[in-house]
């Protein structure tokens, strides 16, 4: 998986936790609360689907890496690549 | 010093076959039911009532996903009334209005579904929802229309069984009264259609109403009536003192004249007809009323084989041979049980009599059960009758809550 893949799978999660937001220009650098109306349950949410839909834990530490499209890419990208590595 | 007055000044329902009053009203008059064919988890398709107002004429999408059904139903009908009372919800003091809702039960659709969400993850807890606790605490309905309309008074549910309905007006009009609130928003809702439980529930319970025809299948007073049809639905009044209602000019619906709650303390699921009569004969002695006073009954009348002819036997009771102005009807066969807020909104397809002097009728009685053959039955076809000042409406629940309600017309 590429970063630009994990920044998708990421925004096609908000797309669906945050149904009325427009995802059309989200800046990857830019901390998504500052941008979308995203509040810590929203988080939680993107947690819960990394979980369900792509068996990605995040630990409540890491949570800081969540952030932007950016660090999610940076953050997520390898452990996508492990997941797919272990089959 | 003398109670103030209060007043109903606003209406909003949302009812399977009626998303305002007038719609309700025009439907109960013409004898259409909104009954129809639903799929419930693990039972397959039931008979229900099923609301098709539109969610998103007041939430976002986003409100809708973390937010419950009972929460979307109270926010659709508070705001509906807030705009029929014709309030300037700009100018209104939001730490002064209090949401009163009446609930039959609250929660179990959501467990439901976690337990159901869990189990497609081999019953794993990591997977159960973080909304579980706000979506599930009892309070929810009415927290929810809180943080919507900005409401910051009192909001909270009254938990009555099918009793809900009418204990919500209630409620308010005692915070009224004790100067807690200035205005409030007040009434019932259920969700119950999407819980496989209450289905299940009743069904074992042998008082699920089954019928190959579905507008047919709720037929209190009928003679081959088999159960309950479980509904879903809402309707909150908003109601005020009366200086404060007159002072801004509102339209007032009805005044609250008399109201009672009792218990049964006989049986989790048995009515008991000497408590019904009780609470009945209180509520009109709170009015000042005699019960030849009272013009509109309208019955709690869920269709279960015993439960009507027991209430049959309390306003027999209360109202015998010698009350030929009091006219009977009941709501269920058109909306089938909506749990929570049946009392409220029967209370509600009757108001327009104050205006239009006639009976709305109760339907799918095609052949009268003898037990139920009440003097003054509205059966099958509206009647226009000479005078309706007053309406007693009745709405019972497990456990042996039982509540009596009256409205009359206002007048200065």
């Amino acid at each position: 998986m590429t970063k630009d893949e994990c920044k998708q799978v990421v925004l096609d999660i908000i797309a669906d936790i945050a149904p009325d937001e427009d995802l059309s220009n989200v800046k990857p650098e830019v901390r998504l609360r500052d941008q979308l109306q995203l509040d810590s349950m929203d988080f939680l949410d993107i947690v819960m689907e990394l979980r369900k839909r792509h068996s990605i834990e995040v630990p409540e530490a890491d949570y800081q890496h969540l952030a932007s499209l950016d660090s999610c890419a940076e953050y997520l990208t390898p452990k996508f690549i492990a997941l797919a590595a272990k089959g | 010093m003398k109670p103030a007055r209060i007043v109903i000044t606003g209406v909003g329902l949302t009812a399977p076959n009626g998303n305002s009053l007038t719609e309700f009203r025009q439907n109960l008059l013409h004898g259409i039911a909104g009954i129809e064919r639903m799929e419930i988890r693990y039972m397959g398709t039931q008979l229900a009532g099923v609301c098709h107002y539109d969610p998103l004429k007041y939430q976002k999408k986003k409100e809708l996903r973390v937010g419950t059904r009972a929460g979307s139903i109270s926010i659709y009908c508070a705001r509906e009334a807030l705009a029929d009372s014709g309030v300037n919800f700009e100018t209104l003091p939001k730490d002064r209005v209090g949401i009163y809702i009446g609930c039959t039960e609250h929660g179990n659709v959501e467990t439901e579904n976690e337990i159901y969400n869990i189990s497609k993850f081999n019953y794993d807890t990591k997977f159960w929802s973080h909304y579980h606790n706000p979506r599930t605490v009892a309070n929810n309905p009415a927290g929810e229309t809180s943080l919507n309309l900005g409401i910051t008074g009192p909001a909270y549910t009254i938990g009555a069984a099918c009793a809900a309905g009418n204990m919500g007006l209630i409620h308010a009009a005692q915070m009224l009264r004790l100067g807690e609130v200035d205005y409030a928003i007040c009434g019932g809702i259920s969700e119950s259609i999407h819980t496989f439980g209450i289905f299940a529930g009743f069904k074992s319970q042998n008082a699920l109403a089954q019928h190959e025809n579905p507008l047919k299948a709720s037929r209190p007073f009928d003679k081959a009536r088999n159960g309950i049809v479980i509904s879903e639905g809402g309707c909150l009044y908003t109601l005020e003192r009366l200086e404060d209602a007159q002072a801004r000019g509102a339209k007032i619906y009805a005044e609250i004249a008399g109201y009672h709650v009792n218990s049964d303390a006989s049986d989790y699921v048995l009515p008991n007809p000497t408590r019904q009569a009780e609470c009945i004969r209180a509520a009109i002695a709170r009015a000042g009323l005699k019960p030849s006073d009272i013009h509109i009954v309208n019955t709690h009348a869920t269709a279960t084989p015993l439960g009507d002819i027991q209430e049959c036997e309390a306003i027999r009771a209360v109202f015998g041979e010698g009350c030929p102005d009091t006219y009977i009807n009941n709501t269920k066969g058109y909306i089938g049980h909506c749990m929570g807020a049946a009392g409220a909104l029967e209370l509600a397809g009757n108001l327009p009599s104050f205006n239009d002097l006639t009976v709305h009728p109760s339907i799918n009685v095609d052949d009268l059960d003898p037990a139920c053959a009440l003097p003054g039955l509205v059966l099958n076809q509206p009647r226009t009758v000479a005078k309706v000042d007053t309406i007693l409406n009745n709405s019972f629940g497990m456990l042996g809550i039982n509540s009596a309600l009256i409205v009359k017309r206002f007048t200065a």
